[in-house]
């Protein structure tokens, strides 16, 4: 009985580490800070959660999983609450996103061309 | 014996890995200008560091180098910021060159000293085999805490503690004589809001508020078995007060935290401290020497058993005494913390883009 | 298996550092602060299980809200310059607040 609730709950921390990478790979490769913002944030808690849920399989019914359900509470409570502050933050200070209505009125304001196109 | 190179190999990997971030987050911070990002680097480079202690199997120290490197630290140095520039200026290579060989100097003495260092958890070096062993071999009879680091660091070097919560202490009087003690009519020049109006923000402030405050005594009452104590739940305190100011204002929170109660707090943290060896003394005892905390005819009221092993009745004055000093040290760190805060963001200057600073 | 998490974990906080002490902006740097500190605390709970010491929770707990509050900061200082003006309004005052202006 204990043997494949390991297995599963190693393959979910596997998975949720995976995702946080996906997230880290994002935040260098994405244009721009808000679609940073997104990629860091979706896949902090999303692999947040899935490796925590395999800590907590591996653990059984006890304490420790009383504790890790508690880290995912208040993971999940902050950090999207800090990434929408962030981002909250970051528009209202003038900082204009890579493409969009915004960067367009912006810019056209101050005689500029268009974004790059990659 | 395959567990044991699953364990060498686990910990070579990660503390290369961790090695290696160290040495890229140091010549980051060195290098970088803009003190916004070398406060931001300082912190991750406190957080790695908590890691690499956790390897190294010392959570108390981890939990401290998390806390207070990673959260409180960063917090005073944007205050110190605030109040001062935010970028540094370059600097010739010339005015470089003497900073340059000290520090050269002294890091390869460093590295040569560390060569001679027995090797890491070797069991018949010095500090190991020696005083370590004799803790770890009578500190379950004599003061009968399961932590014992809590034993070493509260009951057998108890002076040096004082030492330390007397330095907190006197940081957190240095900081008040150089920048003001906080008082309340700091908070009441600043404007009302920003302007905008964080809603998501307030929420989850007003959610965290208790439930840290909850989870600091709980570190603190904890730390007689595991990883914790009042270090820990005194900058956990402070934390917690620093973010509601840092939400809903520096006047409310000097409302609710009054400027007076946090500098009683810390002089009564100190004093309850050396009031306890203080007691020691006048029961018979030596300083901070907890077995004498309680006299003899108060001990012997004590119903057996009620705590711990009957044949061992001075461990009821060991724990006791051990709660107080926490206690005492709670109290220190926590109203330094926030003194110093106080301090910083009573003096900031106020920014330009709000209705009073037009 | 717990080995693989941990190496990953660790790759995606050496990419997190590339990332803040890179970013162009000061808010890119925050951002990646902040993953970094939530990639800590996971981190911390597998090194944890792979030492076998469920005890080292308590600092990850104690992190994870350390984190927020940190966050909070560094965004309240680079937007805001200040450190003591509030972010959010504060409700109505009651009648015994009111001497205390």
């Amino acid at each position: 009985m204990a043997e494949p609730l390991n297995l599963i709950g190693g393959g979910l921390a596997i998975a949720g580490a995976l995702l946080s990478l996906l997230g880290a790979i994002g935040v260098l490769r994405f244009p721009d800070v808000y679609t940073r913002i997104h990629a860091a944030s979706i896949t902090d808690t999303g692999g947040a959660s899935l490796m925590l849920l395999g800590l907590g399989l591996i653990s059984g019914l006890s304490f420790v999983t009383l504790k890790l359900a508690v880290i995912w509470a208040f993971i999940m409570l902050s950090s999207p609450a800090a990434a929408h502050t962030l981002a909250n933050a970051a528009f209202t200070s003038g900082h204009a996103p890579w493409i969009g209505s915004f960067r367009i009125m912006r810019d056209a304001s101050a005689g500029k061309q268009g974004p790059r196109r990659p | 014996m395959t567990d044991l190179t699953r364990d060498i190999d686990a910990s070579l990997v990660i503390d290369l890995s961790l090695l290696a971030m160290l040495l890229v987050l140091a010549v980051a911070i060195a290098r970088t200008r803009q003190l916004l990002a070398a406060i931001l680097l300082m912190g991750v480079y406190s957080l790695v560091c908590a890691v690499w202690f956790m390897v190294m199997d010392a959570p108390d120290v981890a939990f401290t180098e998390a806390v207070v490197g990673a959260g409180v630290s960063t917090i005073i140095l944007l205050g110190a910021i605030l109040l001062t520039h935010g970028h540094a200026e370059k600097s010739s290579a010339i005015r470089l060159l003497a900073p340059a060989l000290a520090a050269i100097a002294v890091g390869g003495m460093l590295v040569y000293a560390v060569l001679d260092l027995p090797a890491f958890g070797n069991p018949t070096s010095p500090a190991n085999a020696h005083v370590s062993r004799t803790y770890l071999e009578v500190a379950s009879n004599e003061i009968g805490t399961p932590n014992i680091v809590t034993a070493v660091l509260a009951s057998y070097r108890g002076f040096d503690t004082l030492g330390e919560a007397t330095v907190i202490f006197a940081a957190a009087v240095g900081v008040s004589l150089m920048l003001g003690f906080g008082d309340l009519s700091a908070g009441r020049r600043t404007p009302d809001s920003m302007g905008d109006h964080h809603v998501v923000l307030g929420v989850t402030a007003k959610l965290f508020v208790p439930v840290i405050i909850l989870f600091a005594l709980y570190v603190q009452f904890h730390g007689d078995l595991g990883p914790g104590g009042g270090f820990q739940a005194g900058v956990l305190l402070a934390v917690v007060v620093i973010l509601h100011a840092l939400v809903f204002g520096l006047r409310e929170t000097m409302l609710a935290v009054r400027p007076g109660f946090v500098r009683g707090g810390a002089a009564l943290g100190v004093l309850l401290y050396a009031g306890v060896g203080l007691v020691c003394i006048v029961n018979d005892g030596a300083f901070l020497d907890y077995d004498y905390l309680f006299p003899p005819e108060i001990e012997a009221q004590i119903p057996p058993g009620l705590l711990g092993d009957p044949d061992h009745p001075h461990h009821w004055g060991q724990h006791f005494g051990i709660f107080f000093i926490e206690l005492g040290v709670l109290f220190t760190v926590a109203a330094a913390m926030i003194s110093i805060f106080y301090g910083f963001a009573g003096r900031a200057p106020v920014p330009p883009g709000t209705e009073a600073g037009q | 298996m717990l080995l693989a998490a941990a190496i990953g974990l660790l790759t995606a906080m050496a990419l997190m550092i590339v990332r803040a002490i890179m970013g162009p902006s000061h808010y890119d740097r925050i951002l990646a602060a902040n993953s970094f500190g939530t990639k800590t605390v996971l981190l911390i709970a597998v090194i944890g299980f792979v030492f076998g010491r469920p005890a080292f929770l308590d600092v990850g707990i104690s992190y994870a809200l350390i984190n927020f509050v940190a966050t909070v900061a560094l965004m309240k200082f680079f937007r805001y310059r200040s450190l003591e003006t509030p972010l959010t309004q504060v409700g109505p005052r009651g009648t015994g607040k009111a001497g205390r202006g």
